[in-house]
């Protein structure tokens, strides 16, 4: 269960004209602007629910997954995941947590991926027994054995995505949050992916929070979706009605950069 | 406790495939040592009497420098590290239910060890086979070689407490180059790595002993030539105990505070 209610969070951004001149004066005076990334957010997610969580670049997507994930602490609002405030014990409650995000690596570059792998499980302290059970399981999901044994420096993209995910399920996380786990991927990779994500919420009833600019990705994996544009949160409801809301017509993309385009974000 | 073995097994066993920059390494140290030794021998010839130590002793001092420079060698600093601070890659490691802290620490003193691991013999070796004085005798006495290897992790514990601090710093500098290079010199001038302390003048001598900075590699090499006889070298043992206690201190509060406010920049 994952509730958010009236969250903010602002950042202050550095801003100085162009040219020498102004680069002195930026020496003496700093100007800021304060960006509001996040304003009065708020919404409700269920246990087993698959989410996606769209909106153009700077929308405060990203914010919104760090503030759950424990990443960042809001101004203010209220955040709790599974009865836990993220930010306050984070390292009790990432235990309980999965994270990928699709443009960074948690495994270590220079090492074989099964030692990421076992560094990860005696980092989150799991037994023996299940790690097996969890690591026969993903191998043959998401068809690792023959990348096992490489480090993860040779690894093509998409090989070292589905490797990122595996090593994101390894410690059974009730809850897995995708930052753009298909940016970069070729067809065939996403396409495994997408699978892979559905399977696993079918059967282990995971709870997954997506967020991606792939509308197939929306398309194919969730039932809710919630859109936001300059932080705020505009609609909340099924894929469908989202589109209804935009200019019929076209593909899936055109109708929702035109309702981008309407709603002015 | 587990995980940070694991976390070392792993950081270590990656140092040992540079076998090459081992090798390159040891080239660069043997040349290194002679030419220090070279360069006090020509003080020593000058003026014997205001030698500060026997020129064995300092022989010594040297060699012990160039076998264990990877566990005292201040401008090392994890480039992984500093690229996870100014690359937002620190996202990761903020979402996994371990102490930052202590992972950045263990990951330290594990490459440290690695790399002296796999320098330090052929330099013992070779130096200790070098005709006096200008070798690497054997160690005061049995108790100054017990001191001198408690010291010894005891320094690169102190070194590795100073060098989290320039992580922290990372958290709040676009760069961290700046500090980074005062940071290291300050280490390089007044722990002795560039001029033994015995050769400072008095009065700067007193304070140096007593800064965190002798308590990293000047210590155990002073213990092990027999310099600081072991009765003062106990003393010396606990200074560095209290040196980690309070660097350490100060680092854990000051990342738990720079955390809470740590933004991760970009998508």
């Amino acid at each position: 269960m994952i509730e958010l209610k009236n969250v903010c969070k602002s950042f202050k951004v550095s801003k100085r004209n162009a040219g020498f001149k102004n680069a002195v004066r930026a020496l003496f005076k700093r100007e800021y602007e304060i960006v509001h990334a996040l304003r009065d957010v708020s919404f409700s997610i269920g246990d087993g629910e698959m989410v996606g969580y769209i909106g153009p670049n700077g929308a405060g997507k990203s914010s919104t997954i760090k503030i759950m994930s424990g990443i960042l602490t809001p101004d203010s609002g209220e955040c709790v995941v599974n009865g836990r405030v993220p930010w306050r014990d984070r390292a009790e409650y990432v235990r309980e947590i999965g994270v990928v995000f699709g443009q960074r690596s948690q495994l270590w570059w220079d090492v074989p991926v099964i030692d990421s792998f076992e560094l990860i499980k005696d980092i989150y302290r799991v037994d023996r027994v299940t790690y097996r059970k969890n690591l026969d399981e993903l191998t043959e999901r998401l068809a690792l054995s023959e990348i096992l044994r490489t480090p993860v420096r040779q690894l093509s993209l998409g090989q070292r995505m589905r490797c990122e995910i595996a090593a994101s399920l390894l410690y059974d996380p009730k809850i897995l949050f995708l930052d753009e786990p298909t940016i970069g991927l070729d067809a065939v990779s996403k396409l495994a992916v997408r699978d892979f994500i559905k399977e696993r919420h079918r059967e282990h009833g995971t709870t997954v929070i997506l967020t991606t600019h792939d509308m197939q990705d929306i398309e194919a994996l969730t039932e809710r979706v919630i859109l936001i544009g300059k932080g705020r949160i505009l609609s909340d409801g099924s894929f469908e009605d989202l589109l209804k809301k935009g200019k019929s017509g076209g593909t899936v993309e055109q109708t929702v950069a035109a309702l981008y385009e309407e709603l002015d974000i | 406790m587990k995980k940070y073995i694991s976390f070392f097994r792993i950081r270590f066993v990656a140092g040992l495939q540079y076998r090459a920059a081992a090798w390159a390494g040891v080239s660069t140290q043997f040349v290194w040592g002679f030419l220090s030794i070279l360069l006090f021998r020509a003080f020593y010839e000058t003026s014997p009497g205001s030698f500060p130590m026997e020129f064995s002793q300092l022989s010594g001092y040297l060699w012990l420098q160039q076998a264990f420079l990877g566990m005292f060698m201040a401008w090392f600093l994890d480039p992984e590290i500093l690229e996870s601070v100014t690359s937002g890659a620190i996202a990761y490691e903020l979402c996994r239910p371990v102490n930052i802290y202590g992972m950045w620490f263990t990951k330290n003193v594990a490459i440290r060890l690695s790399r002296t691991v796999l320098r330090c013999l052929p330099i013992l070796l070779v130096a200790a086979f070098l005709p006096s004085p200008y070798g690497l005798s054997a160690p005061a006495g049995v108790l100054s070689f017990v001191l001198f290897v408690v010291s010894m992790f005891l320094g690169t514990a102190v070194l590795t407490a100073f060098s989290m601090l320039i992580y922290v710093s990372s958290f709040h500098t676009v760069s961290s180059m700046g500090i980074r290079t005062l940071a290291v010199s300050a280490v390089e001038f007044f722990s002795g790595a560039l001029i033994p302390i015995p050769f400072f003048p008095d009065a700067m001598k007193t304070v140096l002993n007593l800064l965190p900075f002798a308590s990293i590699q000047s210590t155990p090499f002073l213990i092990y030539v027999g310099y600081i006889p072991p009765s003062e070298g106990i003393a010396r043992i606990a200074l560095q105990l209290g040196w980690f206690a309070v660097l350490s201190a100060v680092g854990v509060l000051w990342m738990r505070r720079s955390l809470r406010r740590v933004v991760v920049q970009g998508g």
